[in-house]
């Protein structure tokens, strides 16, 4: 088995194990105050943080193109309580649209 | 499993019920995500790896950020460990994952088994938008299973005729995704502290990116919330929701 193949296998099975080891904190530990706080923090700062990646970083780098304007439309249809799909749609309508006519 | 009975009579005409709607939504997440196996599976291809390396990456892993780091130093002329190191270090987010999904999710049996595999970004998140147990359970079902269905059919599309297909940029599909997790972050921004936690996290992620391996931004950024959450105890930034109606409107009061 070459090396990769080995690499792939041992890679795949530790991510398995990554995601497994979350749910084995004991239900006490997750009642205490202070960590009920941060697990109810934690989605807010993740989200927040997978926003602003996907919008603006492009690998190691910021790089501000079309997806600012869809991430803006989202925000306006947001504001204007547009449900989930339209918000989604009409974000990649944006983006697809600006790159198509060659403005990002 | 928790509460409400069918056609519950507060309901206001013309809502849909929220586990439908959850559904549908997740849905749409997997079929946006899963599109975006197409590059992956054309990258890996084009990377070095053959078909079945690309394919047991997106069934085993199963996890966007390490996969697409693990054939990005292969692709770069790295070694086979530098690529298995890569994706274990952006895979520590899923453990954060686990632990606030814990309590709603089942244990044990094969469903225990499932909702390990599918604990990811997206399924996560659609999770956490749900105002109950129940939302919360069907939300990390429907992203999660859908994610996985489309994720590992798209794989298999561009590892095998990835040079064919266009970019999924050229959709859109790369705005689409920030535009779903805005949608999903959206309804807890309702106290201040959740927009100023938001907002620092997001500053952080992007301040660091330049810097950090792509992914680990935003482990970065989530220490923002362990921060806030150790601070001592003036108001949570948003208050307990476990076993009550999801309110139609949103709260008005900042309690301060």
């Amino acid at each position: 088995m070459s090396m990769l193949w080995v690499a792939v296998i041992a890679a795949s099975v530790l991510s398995f194990g990554q995601k497994w080891l979350g749910y084995q904190a004991p239900p006490d530990v997750l009642d205490r105050p202070r960590i009920a706080r941060i697990t109810t923090l934690l989605p807010i700062a993740l989200l927040g943080a997978l926003v602003a990646t996907q919008t603006a970083a492009s690998g190691a780098e910021i790089v501000l193109d079309a997806r600012l304007a869809a991430i803006s439309v989202a925000a306006v249809l947001l504001l204007a309580r547009a449900p989930f799909l339209m918000v989604v749609i009409a974000a990649a309508v944006a983006a697809a649209g600006l790159r198509a006519l060659g403005w990002a | 499993m928790t509460t409400a009975s069918p056609g519950t009579p507060q309901e206001a005409p013309g809502t849909v019920d929220p586990v439908r709607r959850i559904r549908r939504t997740g849905f749409s997440i997997g079929l946006a995500t899963g599109l975006y196996g197409i590059s992956f599976g054309a990258l890996a291809t084009s990377s070095g790896l053959d078909v079945w390396q690309a394919m047991v990456l997106s069934a085993v892993m199963f996890t966007g950020g390490s996969q697409f780091a693990f054939i990005g130093v292969i692709g770069g002329g790295g070694s086979a460990l530098g690529a298995a190191l890569a994706s274990v270090l952006l895979g520590v987010r899923n453990t954060l994952y686990g632990l606030i999904l814990a309590r709603s999710l089942p244990r044990h049996g094969v469903k225990g088994l499932a909702r390990v595999q599918l604990t990811i970004d997206e399924s996560a998140a659609l999770a956490a938008s749900g105002s109950d147990e129940r939302e919360r359970q069907a939300g990390f079902w429907a992203a999660g299973v859908w994610v996985y269905v489309f994720w590992n059919l798209f794989s298999l599309v561009g590892a095998v005729a990835g040079q064919f297909v266009a970019d999924p940029r050229a959709w859109g599909l790369d705005a689409a995704a920030a535009a779903a997790f805005l949608a999903l972050l959206w309804p807890r921004l309702r106290s201040a502290d959740a927009v100023a936690i938001a907002v620092a996290a997001a500053f952080i992620a992007l301040v660091t990116t330049p810097s950090l391996p792509p992914g680990l931004p935003v482990l970065a950024a989530a220490l923002v919330a362990v921060l806030a959450g150790l601070l001592p105890a003036r108001r949570s930034a948003e208050p307990p929701r476990r076993e009550t109606p999801p309110d139609p409107r949103p709260r008005t009061e900042d309690r301060r």
